[in-house]
């Protein structure tokens, strides 16, 4: 076998403690070894060209570079190599900058480990085997779960790219928290306005399949081929034959015993209900848990006045399985729910505030509603307990978020905008009204947001005051709201007709469970986690699975959008090709000493592990083996290591490769 | 039932009536009650201003002591020894190397497993069906506000297993022997504590706003399990009579007095009369007669008796 040695200084990063040159001198001298240089900038063009013309006039069978992290350029090599005739795979790249010059100072001493790293990858490649590609089919059909500001937007990308889509929404519409809020910030345009229309498209889009109602029950499969069960749940109405025209919601006895989801408990719906009045798609749903007919088997009045007679009592959940080639999970996010018992007992919640015990304290969502000319109030600042204007409102932002010993550490971001605006709004509303706000910090980062936020205080005249909130306790119908002014060093005390609390944006409760049925992971708080923090925002750690808004961290509307474009792009990306062309380093059975004991299954990360049957000519069963899914193997080498049998080889890292590395090292 | 006691300074001094009802109380509930041989000061306030090493140490003398006398829980009645000793429990399970030290101090080596408990708790361990078979006078005529003052659920995660800004453990003791209490706003505000000596003008104040927080949302009583809260409420308010017009006086109130007249202890037994706010109107109320709207200000301010 003829070697090509090439080592790199990049720049002075590896030069400047490692003496390439004479690296380079020495990886001459080793056995197999026919051509050995040193190069400034082994990655640039005329590096890359270097090993070309090696490879060409040597004829070098494989190559070794001496440069940066694998990580980094190995694909970049891999490709100059392939473009000279000889395959991807007879290339072995020795870390010469992590792994040495970046951590050592000694000159001479750093040489030597460079030199012995060379050796040991030099070795390595001589039992290199030429691999191929793995060629996987892709459906080019993409699954999006969420039906809020993300999902509607990733939808329509990939639908208007030409491609279908597979909608699915746990709640009766879509349209998820934006469709609740009043105005937007940092130019206060009317939510509705702007999501109604996307809603509307989402529904008349040829290529998209919108399941409300509907969750996300199981996903087999692997990246270009997943096969997901959806489950529908039982709506008791008949999508197809309903006109939505209310009469069923309008005539339904139960008025006041459920509350409104979409008002947040503000104000009370029926048991057949649409959630609101652009809902989409405009099909009621009967909530058995308050249904006289479901509770006692009398009533049937939504059934009397239908005169389509779509309202089914009988309907059972269904479910649907679909095949989609990508997942983009955009699941949202949910409210930190501080009354004195929350039901997530690790969290202290905030008993000091009288959330849940005082009617007057509310929660951002609340004061959204009530804001909104479309919420129970038609938009003037009513409060709840008495339905007067409130003179005095504060809010109060950071109730959950940077404070680890009640709620979270992390920051919920989009609290010091809404905040602001909240304020704006109440002081657009009622002119005579004073607004304070208790704040930690101002963190109004992005395109306007500070200039928002400055115009809340100086044209809008809003009280900031940098200080914690200790205590709110109800007297004479006032919310006595005590606090610090950190600044002034004083404690502040104010009376106030209505307090807003500004809580914390948390995971959604069910996200685990989603995760661990996406084989994704999440982060300690419930949070999806990304494949890498900056060069891989969207993607996950299992291949075709991306996210987009608040189910990743907290984000407002602007970033929401730009993310389920981005995780839309990464699925089209997919959908370029027929064929996914994907690494060849995963497991490979020896179907011949496989003892079929399945310790490889059970280790396995990726449920790439399958039974085979082995199956003599006359067909009769003479033993089970383990099989490696090629779609589904990350190549990560668990059942490598777990095979008692030694039956389990991963590809590209075999033992043969190892154990020359190793003898490498113990001759040194 | 054989119960520990660490009655600490204040039950021998200022909270006599707190010691006397407390006994008075475990011995209709067939409680031994055995005090701590040899007991010395949990360190209080002076100790940890001290030295922190000093604010361990003490409680320690005191929580190995009661190993060696065989016991497994320690009643520790006054809040603020109930809390010195708690967190210097925790402070030598978690932190090795002030263990060492207080074990150099002490010159033997410290154990673990001791239950430190306070009134709420002991009550809640006799169990609350217990108390409620025992009862013999009906208080459901007046309502009680319960206060906790800071150190009965605060630090979170060491004291009373309660809801640190809103507790409720003492109201659900008090109702289940057929009291009523109020829903009020200052459970856990600062009484002034210490500064009850340095600063009396801001104790005054403080205590007022307690007292008139506590009256307005229509409490007869104060209900304390603290002899600093005690003395605090029941001996500025005469000041705070004084300094402030119209003031309203209310009695303040021992957990083990009120359960006390609940279990039919005599009023004198349970030192009823060695408040300087007078309990007589309270006591008249409860069995049913009323109070007249003015009582002259003389007769509330009877003074100590016993």
């Amino acid at each position: 076998m003829k070697i090509g040695v090439f080592v790199c200084h990049c720049g002075e990063n590896i030069g400047r403690t490692v003496n390439c040159p004479e690296v380079s001198k020495a990886c001459a001298s080793f056995p197999g070894v026919v051509h050995s240089e040193d190069y400034k900038y082994m990655c640039s063009d005329p590096g890359q060209n270097l090993i070309k013309q090696a490879i060409r006039e040597k004829h070098l069978d494989a190559v070794v570079v001496g440069s940066c992290s694998p990580h980094m350029h190995e694909k970049t090599f891999r490709k100059a190599c392939a473009s000279a005739g000889i395959n991807s795979y007879m290339v072995e790249i020795a870390n010469l900058r992590e792994h040495c010059s970046w951590i050592h100072e000694d000159i001479a001493e750093a040489t030597k480990k460079a030199i012995d790293l060379m050796r040991f990858a030099v070795e390595r490649v001589k039992f290199n085997h030429p691999l191929q590609t793995i060629k996987v089919p892709v459906t080019k059909r993409s699954l999006v779960i969420g039906g809020g500001i993300s999902g509607i937007q990733a939808a329509l990308d990939i639908a208007n790219a030409g491609f279908e889509v597979v909608l699915v929404e746990k709640e009766p519409s879509i349209g998820g928290h934006m469709s609740q809020l009043s105005e937007t910030f940092p130019t206060l345009d009317c939510s509705q306005c702007i999501l109604t229309p996307r809603m509307v498209e989402v529904y008349q889009h040829p290529k998209i399949k919108l399941l409300s109602y509907s969750e996300v029950e199981n996903v087999e499969g692997f990246i270009g081929n997943f096969k997901v069960t959806i489950r529908r749940k039982a709506k008791s109405v008949k999508e197809e034959l309903c006109t939505g025209c209310g009469l069923c919601a309008e005539k339904c006895p139960i008025k006041k015993k459920a509350l409104s989801e979409f008002d947040e408990g503000l104000s009370n719906r029926s048991a057949i209900y649409v959630p609101f009045p652009q809902a989409v798609p405009n099909v009621p749903v009967i909530d058995r848990s308050v249904c006289t007919y479901f509770k006692t088997g009398k009533c049937e009045m939504c059934k009397k006045v239908c005169g389509r007679e779509a309202i089914d009592f009988t309907q059972q959940d269904t479910f649907v399985t679909e095949d989609v080639g990508s997942i983009i999970v955009a699941t949202g996010y949910k409210l930190y729910s501080i009354e004195k018992k929350p039901e997530e007992s690790i969290y202290k919640g905030y008993g000091e505030y009288g959330y849940g015990k005082y009617k007057n304290v509310i929660n951002g969502l609340q004061f959204e509603r009530i804001a909104s000319a479309s919420g129970p109030t038609s938009g003037e600042i009513l409060r709840p307990s008495d339905k007067t204007e409130p003179k005095k409102i504060v809010f109060i932002q950071c109730v959950g978020s940077r404070d680890e010993s009640k709620g979270f550490s992390y920051c919920s971001k989009i609290c010091c905008m809404y905040t602001a605006k909240h304020a704006m709004l109440y002081k657009h509303k009622v002119h005579d009204g004073e607004a304070y706000v208790f704040y930690m910090d101002i963190r109004s980062g992005g395109k306007n947001y500070e200039e928002f936020v400055r115009r809340a205080i100086e044209e809008d005249h809003v009280n900031y005051i940098r200080g914690r909130v200790s205590k709110i306790y109800e007297e004479d119908g006032k919310l006595i709201v005590k606090g610090e002014d950190t600044l002034a060093g004083l404690p502040v005390v104010i009376e106030a007709d209505l307090v807003v609390l500004a809580t914390a944006m948390i995971a959604q409760q069910e996200a685990p469970k989603l995760a661990q049925t996406l084989n994704i992971s999440y982060d300690k708080y419930g949070y999806f986690q990304e494949a890498h923090p900056k060069l891989r925002p969207v993607e996950t750690n299992t291949g075709g699975v991306f996210l987009a808004g608040a189910c990743h961290s907290p984000r407002d509307i602007p970033e929401s959008v730009a993310m389920a474009s981005a995780a839309a792009a990464k699925s089209l990306v997919l959908f370029g090709a027929d064929m996914l062309e994907r690494e060849p380093i995963i497991a490979k059975v020896d179907e011949s000493t496989c003892a079929g004991c399945f310790y490889c299954q059970k280790v396995c990360a990726y449920n790439a592990i399958e039974k085979k049957e082995i199956r003599d000519r006359q067909g009769n069963l003479k033993k089970v083996v383990a099989f490696v899914n090629s779609g589904l193997c990350q190549g990560c080498g668990t059942c490598n290591a777990t095979c008692p049998s030694k039956s389990i080889e991963l590809i590209g890292f075999n033992d043969d490769q190892i154990f020359a590395q190793i003898n490498a090292f113990a001759e040194v | 039932m054989k119960l520990g006691y660490y009655p600490g300074c204040s039950l021998n001094g200022t909270a006599k009536e707190f010691n006397s009802s407390l006994k008075e109380v475990f011995s209709t509930l067939d409680i031994d009650l055995e005090e701590l041989n040899d007991w010395s000061c949990c360190g209080a306030t002076s100790a940890h201003v001290t030295s922190h090493l000093l604010s361990v140490a003490l409680p320690a003398r005191n929580l190995m002591l009661a190993k060696k006398q065989g016991f497994e829980d320690l009643l520790a009645p006054c809040a603020a020894c109930y809390s010195r000793l708690v967190s210097s429990q925790r402070e030598l399970k978690l932190d090795e190397k002030m263990r060492m030290e207080v074990e150099d101090i002490l010159e033997e080596k410290i154990t673990n497993g001791l239950h430190i408990i306070n009134l709420i708790q002991i009550f809640q361990k006799i169990g609350l069906d217990k108390l409620k078979e025992k009862k013999l006078v009906d208080i459901s005529k007046i309502k009680a506000a319960c206060y906790y003052g800071c150190l009965l659920v605060r630090p979170v995660d060491i004291a009373l297993p309660d809801d640190m800004e809103s507790p409720d453990s003492m109201e659900s003791i008090i109702k289940a022997v057929g009291g009523k209490t109020v829903d009020w706003n200052f459970k856990t505000e600062c009484c002034g504590a210490a500064h009850s000596i340095a600063h009396t003008d801001i104790v005054e104040k403080l205590c007022k706003g307690i007292i008139d927080n506590a009256e307005k949302h229509g409490a007869d009583v104060i209900i304390v399990a603290c002899p600093m809260c005690h003395s605090n409420l029941d001996m500025r308010q005469l000041n705070i009579m004084k300094h402030f017009e119209g003031h309203k006086p209310i009695p303040i109130l021992y957990l083990s007095q009120l359960i006390g007249l609940v279990l039919g202890i005599d009023e004198k037994k349970l030192g009823l009369g060695a408040h300087y706010i007078n309990t007589k109107p309270l006591l008249d109320k409860i069995k049913g007669a009323d109070i007249p709207k003015s009582v002259p200000i003389e007769k509330l301010q009877k003074g100590v008796e016993a």
